[in-house]
């Protein structure tokens, strides 16, 4: 007995109206937009590709955190303050106090992760909403990071984390290139710009990709592949969804939420390592902001804030928006406060489309 | 009748200064419906979350397949056998029928040390089991929140059942429902009957009570005012004892009976 009433879904459609197809739209926008504007600006080419994409994946790296976290019903605001806390820590333990730095950055993850477990068992244990808790941290960690700072060096800007960092084995991973010989082929072949004076003529003025990409890009699949392919991906959206119940047929709701938490704090450091093996130093107001940024990207991305619902391929494209944008008005010699009006702007269409996408898929009313 | 698959008696729970239950006594055998009637506030609600392990009884005892039994949490009244599909706790309207059906029992394959979610296996099995049921998924894909409410009511037993429910307790099932996805559900708890697992229905409803009944025991106040089996008792009887006689009974006169 079919439903008579129930009209045939059509492949088109059905491959259409998915959670991802806002940020689509949104992300094929500003790239058709940016190449009409900018399409001559060096946007488009190798060291324009690697200069937004570097920021786009800065974004991802946290958004995707926020995003699993979002789904399962929580938010994290304290993610820029932990970026700032983390960068200081790992240069408080490897410069001031002459750590290796392999040491300090695995130190400076634990301790991070173990701050984004109490996030979530405040959260739980209080049944505060997260927003709350975490605001608080928001606060807590900044000052706390500004004190350290002060109290160590009497700056807030913490340098030399680079001559600390040469010969470590894991200061690459989170710093370092890779495909290198493939860039330098690329430039002897001519296909890409090389430097023609100075100590480095001949090489590639893009050397390889930064480890940076390789992290947002892993990050991204795990996440994927974490939500949508394994049992505790449909705990994540089941806590989210209503977490009573999800207890009620035994998901070990508390035990998702808090492990969520703890990834975000893990995202987050992921970022705030990189930054600092990129820039060599540490800054106490680094990641300022960050937190938001994250939640728009996964907003963007088609999740929705009460959770329960989101993909992570949405959140990476809201993130990858977000760096064309930011990077793409720079290139175009705009204005570079347009950069907020834009992105407000997309902020709002997006959501518009994932909304209307969303009542289709789940029958919200 | 066989012998009684669980038995509560004389369960009494206080919350501080408040007697929600003051001496209960009920008990289900395998393929029978017991419907525990009551108004609003007469502690239906109390009762059936000591039976599931929601809440520890101040005093009295269940006996499960005739042990004693203390259930410490939902999670071992589960595990012995017993599942709530409550009113509207029952789905999670954004996810999808397969991750419902499945949710907290999600099968597993393995893909050298990975271990994934067989959705292949879980679509098949949702789609065969909704079929028993009398509902045919467009997609096992298909968000819940896309059901009406009564399928929602049904893919929740079906899932009870699916997963070795031996009793089913079912808090009003049908309060929220239309005509006809009452019937439909009425319609399931009889086939989940037939297959032998003792039915807990509460419900305010006499008459979706009388339809698939097999005892009824009404609650008033905290207390049992009796069991009575199919055929010994009235619709009205029933609607009397339930609404505490005296002031119904005025009340109906004034309403023409329609009540």
């Amino acid at each position: 007995m079919t439903d008579e009433r129930l009209k045939q879904v059509s492949t088109l459609r059905r491959i259409m109206i998915r959670p991802e197809l806002g940020a689509i739209s949104g992300a094929i926008l500003v790239f058709v937009f940016f190449l009409m504007i900018a399409g001559d600006s060096g946007m488009f080419a190798p060291q324009g590709i690697q200069n937004w994409t570097v920021v786009s994946a800065q974004f991802a790296i946290i958004a995707v955190g926020a995003c699993l976290l979002m789904i399962a019903g929580e938010f994290d605001l304290s993610v820029g303050s932990m970026i700032g806390f983390a960068g200081i820590v790992i240069a408080i333990l490897s410069v001031q106090w002459g750590w290796p730095v392999w040491a300090a950055i695995l130190v400076t993850f634990a301790l991070t992760i173990s701050l984004g477990a109490v996030n979530g068992f405040l959260v739980i244990k209080t049944g505060l909403p997260s927003f709350i808790v975490t605001l608080a941290f928001l606060y807590i960690l900044r000052g706390l990071t500004i004190w350290l700072s002060i109290l160590t060096t009497q700056k807030t800007v913490i340098g030399g984390v680079k001559k600390a960092a040469e010969g470590d084995w894991l200061a690459p991973i989170f710093g370092g290139k890779v495909f290198t010989g493939f860039f330098q082929w690329m430039a002897d072949q001519g296909w890409i710009e090389t430097f023609t004076r100075g100590t480095r003529a001949g090489q590639p003025v893009v050397e390889g990709v930064p480890m940076l990409i390789i992290w947002a890009l892993g990050l991204i699949i795990f996440g994927q592949v974490l939500l949508t392919k394994t049992r505790f991906g449909n705990w994540i959206f089941a806590a989210g969804g209503d977490a009573q119940a999800a207890r009620y047929v035994g998901v070990p709701v508390n035990r998702v939420k808090i492990l969520m938490f703890m990834f975000t704090a893990f995202c987050a450091t992921v970022f705030a390592t990189a930054q600092v093996m990129e820039f060599g130093s540490a800054a106490a107001d680094r990641g300022l902001l960050k937190e938001f940024e994250a939640i728009i990207s996964v907003v963007i991305g088609g999740a929705l804030l009460t959770g329960g619902y989101g993909s992570v391929v949405g959140a990476a494209l809201g993130a990858l928006i977000f760096g064309v944008v930011q990077q793409g008005l720079f290139f175009s010699g705009a204005e570079s406060s347009l950069f907020r009006v834009f992105l407000g702007t997309i902020l709002i269409l997006a959501v518009i489309l994932n909304t209307y996408i969303r009542r289709i898929i789940t029958g919200e009313r | 009748m066989t012998e009684p698959i669980i038995e509560m008696k004389n369960i009494e729970k206080h919350f501080g200064a408040v007697i929600a239950l003051g001496g209960v006594s009920f008990d289900v055998c395998p393929g029978e419906v017991h419907c525990l009637l009551g108004d609003n506030g007469a502690g239906k609600s109390t009762f059936i979350k000591t039976m599931s392990g929601v809440h520890r009884p101040t005093s009295g005892t269940i006996l499960f397949e005739g042990r004693e039994m203390n259930f410490e949490s939902p999670r071992d009244a589960m595990a012995a056998g017993i599942a709530t599909v409550y009113q509207d706790l029952a789905m999670i309207p954004l996810m999808s029928v397969t991750r419902n059906f499945w949710m907290g029992n999600e099968p597993i394959r393995k893909i050298g040390p990975f271990r994934f979610f067989d959705f292949e296996l879980a679509n098949r099995v949702t789609m065969e089991e909704m079929a028993k049921m009398g509902i045919n998924l467009r997609e096992p894909s298909q968000a819940v929140g896309t059901l009406s409410g009564g399928e929602r009511q049904t893919v929740a037993i079906a899932r009870a059942v699916y997963f070795g429910a031996k009793v089913l307790i079912l808090d009003e099932p049908t309060s929220a429902l239309g005509v006809r996805q009452t019937s439909n559900v009425l319609a399931t708890i009889d086939k989940v009957r037939k297959q032998g697992i003792a039915v807990v229905f509460i419900t305010h409803n006499v008459r979706h009570a009388l339809a698939v009944g097999d005892r009824f025991t009404v609650l008033n106040r905290g207390r049992t005012l009796g069991t009575a089996r199919r055929g010994e008792i009235t619709p009205e009887e029933l609607q009397d004892m339930m609404a505490g006689g005296q002031e119904l009974a005025q009340l109906e006169s004034s309403l023409g009976g329609t009540v």
